[in-house]
């Protein structure tokens, strides 16, 4: 009984959804079926009417001997015998006075109620009690399953667990409350100010503000593709130019440069017929560009590539052309553009009758370059020319009274041929010593190609022209050549000439110094010169080895020449490489044969093979022999058992299982078990493996840096709990992983309840309040 | 003949800053670097031997208690701070870093029972054996003050223990019952009692702070709920249990420290079994202690040693004492987890480390990936027997020696009868009890 109602009250206690809101006062035991009393009762009057038709009513009557039962103080009779006073008998009476209402209602309420039932026992509903908050905490503990399961399958736990949280504060705000100090940050507020940049609340600029607001969804969209289609172009192109960046060669640079220079060229040209104002501009700005030019230093051989490449133009003609073209890009920014005019084009043919592009300073420089410095050759060029134009007052003089009327700007310009002039002079007068040499090189050695022939004799054509009476006997191959010359005068020998003649000093020189030699030993033996030019040949060119043999290199020196003369390729290069090649493998093979000879007695492989023959041997199981010599035959020095005995008591050992090696021809296995090594080995499989294999797996995975990638073993080694020192761990709170912390404090809550005071306490309390 | 030319990224091999490393290049190819395993496992057993040759973790000894230290408290703001109450009556503030005792006060008369800190660290309170509950603030008095407590509560029955409540002001007092007391009033919000005994200590969870545990001398374990002021749950063990702690990160979870020399890991939820049966002492265990990470506890026993349990193994991985350690009667995990402190009867309070061989102090980059990649090898080859048994060696007092050879007798001895049981008996008249469930008497909802 009391279990079940124990049971019922559980129910309805679980039901109840706050706990601490239950009544102290054991209002479990009451059920409140209002309902159903009604019809419980008149079904009880039913019973109790069926009852009372056989006679037990009666007897029953007979045990009530109650006098009050019968009559009442209040004048009502229990005449129903057994019927149970109602609470509308007693209402009844009172219907009429209208100030009991409250009283008649409160008592309609109660009505409808049962009796109270006894109170269950305190320890009982203690029980209870308990068992039910014992459920709800389990409930509220059981959310942190999850996290504790987590928690301790984590990889890697860090301490404390709540980081300080970095607060996303609007830009707006930061900025607000913070002002420019620095120059720098002034500067970069000033540009935002004056871009309209917003620097507090809206992020939005107002014209970004306006769009935004004056764009419908059609009008996104197409903006959109629009926008897109703009990317893609703009990736395509960005592509397109990537290829082209890649693109090494310098020839097709050199044309592409070229090309846009025409176009631009054309453009002019156009602009000026259509709209000569603009083209003005434009010519306006071509001024402008070389007034940068000349203030700048930009091509003046001053920076850091152009002293790199000045150090190594000596070596490198692809350096040389390199300055070269930049000086010559100076110059052309330098150059005036004039408006057209007639003294304009004069000098413009002028100019091109002479080097249209390079500089004479240029070829000064390397004509003159003895290693050292080019700047300082460009300074002592221009000194010699201010020295030059001071030397020669009288030949300047002419001409600059005849064009002193046409322009001012002509006087250096023709001072300038004049000494180009003499430069001219100069050099061809150092070739032709050079060339003297050459062509007998030539002449001896036979060259096949072609195109050096004609450089060739083009060169000799002039050292002819300038010295004939020294050399009268080469007369014929010049005249033979001469036809060959003029055809090579005719193209533009600018570009061609020029790498030719800055490639020749060196070699001019030298062979300059050979002419001399040759001058004063005239009669001397003909080797002596050589040898002379191959000395300097080697104080030139350390990188020539010594042990070459001496007639090969002389036909290396002769095809250097012709390389010299005809490609640009640096000269030693080719010289260089096959011969230490050659080194390499004769060093390779001196090696292997001394090795060879070191190891001659060793036959490792046989030696190998023949000790696992041994171990094979070694490791087969035995056969047993227990013959004994002498039993049952005769014995004696000399005889052997006989054959039938001994195929009689050999005991034929088993087969063993094949060997692990039997295919592994360089390999010995040796399959005995190591006694030394089982003490490092584990006996028994540890607890979390299932099976040996995956716990040989994760011995036989490297955890080291020394197997793994640096990112792999950082991940690999990563240890599973992090603590910073000297932060205080906390213990883990809800908030921390995500949960919601109950609202409510503890302590409110045991507050709100009622207090449960011990009686002792109770009494305690008393005692002190009455002191 | 062309010449082609080795080409470099620069990037690949030009370090950004000066104080970046070099960057070597390496080749991983396997066969480039063989025997993996033989060197790892060489490796594994240096480190082990270093971590053994490194091990010294005592750090510091605190004295000047005139008593045995009876209970200590750590400081919920402060790493360096450390409260001791002994049991002459006197407490001592501690400060670790300097090792000096900053500030003493006489607090009771007799034994100072429990001591606790407020959560903000600005008072802590203590009860003593003069029944009476008192609040006192950290920082001493100012000039010329005298010592007083903020609060002195005067109470009927003694004071065992206490523990204050991790975010509001409340805390819980045990003697006769665990009362819950709000700082502002003098007499308890809420008191309960399941029968009558004297309870030892009383704990507040601190992470689902509403729960408490308490343990009492009638070997009970009970769990409380604050909020609906009633007693949840009742787990009776065969022996005593001296004191309980919550694992600060897993809020179902606590450990009792028993007087049957074991300490029962029990999930609330389910107390019949223990979740885990922590035995290596060799006499009773007095107090308990979770290291913030929930990872360990340390125990403090009778035995005059103190171990480090994890949490889920049954044996402990450390066991510390010294020639003068007497019984170890309070311990506490400092709450950075790198320290544990241990009061002891002969008047001392001791600083451990928590890692035996760590290095203490700031590590380098290289040195902490050293320690790291150490700490993974002796793990991968713990199971190996040459690395086990030097991992595992410690040298031991030799009574402490000689109770566990002892008890491994009578442990065998125990095993080999109940074996004998079951072969003579009826089959499956005699069951076999785990080890676990053994030590439960009974729950009592």
């Amino acid at each position: 009984m009391s279990s079940s109602r124990a049971a019922e009250s559980l129910l309805a206690l679980n039901q109840q959804e706050e706990l601490e809101d239950l009544p102290r006062e054991y209002p479990l035991s009451t059920s409140e079926d209002e309902g159903d009393s009604d019809g419980e009762r008149k079904h009880q009057k039913l019973l109790e009417a069926i009852s009372s038709l056989d006679g037990k009513n009666r007897w029953k009557l007979a045990e009530r001997s109650e006098a009050s039962l019968k009559v009442s103080e209040f004048n009502v009779s229990s005449e129903g015998s057994g019927e149970k006073l109602v609470l509308s008998d007693l209402l009844a009476p009172v219907k009429t006075s209208s100030s009991l209402a409250a009283v008649k209602k409160q008592l309609n309420r109660v009505k409808s109620k049962k009796t109270v039932e006894l109170p269950l026992h305190r320890e009982e509903i203690e029980r209870i009690h308990r068992e039910v908050a014992f459920n709800k905490t389990s409930q509220v503990l059981s959310k942190w399953d999850p996290v504790v399961q987590k928690n301790r399958q984590a990889e890697q736990l860090v301490f404390p667990l709540s980081k300080q949280q970095s607060i996303f504060a609007p830009i707006e705000h930061v900025v607000s409350g913070w002002k420019a100090r620095t120059p720098l940050e002034q500067e970069i507020f000033n540009l935002l100010h004056k871009n309209k940049q917003p620097v507090t609340d809206p992020l939005l600029t107002p014209m970004e503000k306006a769009s935004l607001k004056a764009m419908s969804l059609e009008e996104v969209k197409m903006r959109r593709a629009e926008l897109q289609r703009a990317r893609a172009l703009q990736s395509y192109y960005e592509a397109r130019a990537r290829r082209e960046k890649k693109i090494k060669s310098k020839k097709y640079h050199k044309l592409l440069k070229k090309g846009k220079a025409k176009q631009a060229l054309k453009e002019f040209e156009k602009l000026r017929k259509v709209n000569p104002a603009a083209a003005l501009e434009e010519l306006e700005k071509l001024e402008k560009a070389r007034m940068m030019e000349r203030m700048s230093l930009k091509h003046q051989n001053s920076g850091k590539w152009a002293k790199s490449k000045a150090l190594m133009a000596k070596y490198d003609l692809e350096a040389r052309q390199a300055m070269q073209e930049q000086l010559a890009r100076n110059k052309e920014l330098m150059q005036k553009i004039q408006v057209a005019s007639e003294s304009a084009e004069e000098e413009g043919g002028a100019e091109e009758e002479g080097e249209p592009f390079v500089p004479d300073v240029v070829n000064e420089v390397q004509v003159k370059a003895d290693g050292a410095n080019p700047w300082m050759f460009r300074n002592h060029s221009s000194d010699t020319k201010e020295a030059e134009v001071q030397g020669d007052p009288e030949e300047l003089a002419e001409p600059a009274a005849q064009e002193a009327p046409e322009s001012e700007e002509e006087g250096p310009v023709v001072a300038e041929e004049i000494l180009l002039k003499e430069f001219e002079e100069r050099r061809s007068l150092r070739q032709k010593s050079g060339l003297n040499q050459i062509a007998k090189l030539v002449g001896s050695q036979e060259t096949k190609d072609p195109s050096s022939q004609e450089v060739l004799s083009e060169l000799r054509a002039l050292s002819q022209k300038l010295n004939r009476e020294n050399h009268q006997s080469r007369k014929q191959e010049l005249s033979s050549t001469r036809t060959v010359l003029v055809v090579q005068r005719e193209e533009p020998a600018g570009e061609e000439e020029e790498p030719l003649l800055l490639q020749r000093p060196e070699r001019a020189r030298t062979l300059d110094e050979l002419e001399e030699l040759g001058k004063e030993g005239c009669f001397q033996n003909k080797e002596l010169p050589r040898a002379a030019v191959e000395g300097q040949q080697l104080e030139r060119n350390p990188s020539n080895h010594l042990g070459v043999p001496r007639e090969k290199k002389r036909k290396e020196q002769m095809i250097d020449l012709q390389n010299l003369l005809t490609t640009k390729s640096p000269s030693m290069k080719s010289l260089a490489v096959p011969t230490t090649v050659e080194e390499l493998e004769d060093e390779e093979r001196d090696q292997r044969q001394m090795i060879k000879e070191a190891f001659a007695g060793d036959d490792v492989i046989r030696d190998f093979l023949k000790e696992k023959r041994e171990a094979v041997e070694a490791s087969k199981p035995k056969d047993v022999d227990l013959t004994l010599p002498g039993w049952g035959e005769w014995g004696g020095v000399g005889l052997k058992p006989s054959a039938k005995k001994r195929r009689r008591f050999l005991i034929k050992a088993p087969e063993g299982p094949p060997r692990k090696d039997k295919n592994l021809p360089n390999v010995i296995l040796n399959e005995k078990r190591n006694i030394h090594a089982v003490a490092h080995q584990v006996r028994m499989l540890p607890y979390p493996f299932t099976h040996h294999q995956q716990f040989e797996r994760t011995i036989q995975t490297p955890i080291g840096s020394t197997w793994n990638t640096q990112r792999a073993f950082q991940k690999l080694t990563m240890p599973k709990v992090v603590t910073k020192p000297g932060h205080i761990i906390k213990p883990i709170k809800a908030e921390d992983v995500g949960y919601r912390s109950s609202s409510r404090s503890d302590l409110s809550v045991v507050q709100r309840n009622p207090k449960r005071l011990s009686v002792r306490h109770k009494k305690q309390l008393k005692k002190n309040s009455v002191d | 003949m062309k010449v082609k030319m080795l080409s470099r990224n620069p990037d690949s091999y030009v370090r950004e800053t000066k104080l970046d490393l070099q960057r070597v290049p390496r080749n991983y190819d396997p066969t480039l670097h063989p025997f993996e395993v033989p060197r790892e496992y060489v490796r594994a057993l240096n480190a082990t031997k270093l971590e053994r040759v490194f091990a010294k973790p005592f750090l510091a000894s605190l004295d000047g208690h005139r008593d045995g230290v009876s209970c200590l408290a750590k400081h919920p703001k402060s790493l360096a701070t450390v409260l001791s109450g002994a049991c002459d009556g006197e407490v001592r503030i501690w400060n670790l870093t300097k090792r000096k005792c900053i500030h003493t006060v006489q607090a009771h008369e007799g034994f100072v029972r429990g001591i606790c800190t407020r959560f903000c660290g600005t008072s802590f309170f203590t009860v003593g054996d003069d029944k009476t509950v008192k609040q006192w603030k950290m920082d001493g008095p100012g000039y010329g003050e005298e010592e007083e407590p903020l609060h002195t509560i005067l109470g009927k029955t003694v004071y065992t223990g206490i523990d204050h409540h991790w975010k509001e002001a409340v805390f819980a007092t045990c003697g006769q019952q665990v009362d819950i007391w709000d700082e502002q009033r003098t007499s308890p919000i809420c008191s309960m009692t399941w029968g009558f005994d004297s309870i030892s200590s009383v704990k507040f969870n601190p992470i689902e702070t509403f729960l408490l545990g308490s343990c009492a001398s009638d070997r009970n374990i009970v769990l409380y709920d604050m909020r609906q002021a009633t007693p949840l749950k009742k787990v009776i063990l065969d022996m005593r249990t001296n004191t309980i702690c919550w694992n600060p990160m897993e809020a179902f979870i606590f450990t009792a420290a028993n007087e049957d020399y074991n300490l029962y890991t029990f999930d609330m939820r389910a107390l019949d079994t223990p979740v885990m049966v922590h035995m290596d002492h060799v006499s009773a265990v007095l107090d308990v202690d979770y290291s913030p990470t929930g990872k360990d506890f340390v125990s403090a026993s009778f035995d005059k040693s103190i171990r480090i349990f994890p949490v889920d193994k049954s044996r402990s991985r450390e066991v510390y004492h010294t020639k003068r350690m007497q019984h170890v009667i309070c311990v506490k995990w400092t709450s950075d987890s790198k320290y544990i402190m241990c009061g002891s009867d002969e008047m001392n309070i001791r600083l451990w480390k928590a890692n035996a061989s760590e290095k203490l102090g700031v590590l380098t980059s290289r040195e902490k990936a050293a320690t790291d990649y150490n700490q993974r090898l002796k793990e991968k080859f713990q199971h190996h027997p040459h690395i086990k048994r030097i991992s595992r060696h410690r040298h031991l007092p030799k009574s402490i020696y000689s109770q566990i050879q002892e008890q491994r007798i009578m442990k065998e001895a125990r095993r080999r009868k109940e074996l004998n049981r079951i072969k003579h008996s009826k089959p499956g008249s005699v069951q076999r009890v785990s080890e676990k469930k053994k030590r439960v008497v009974a729950v009592v909802k």
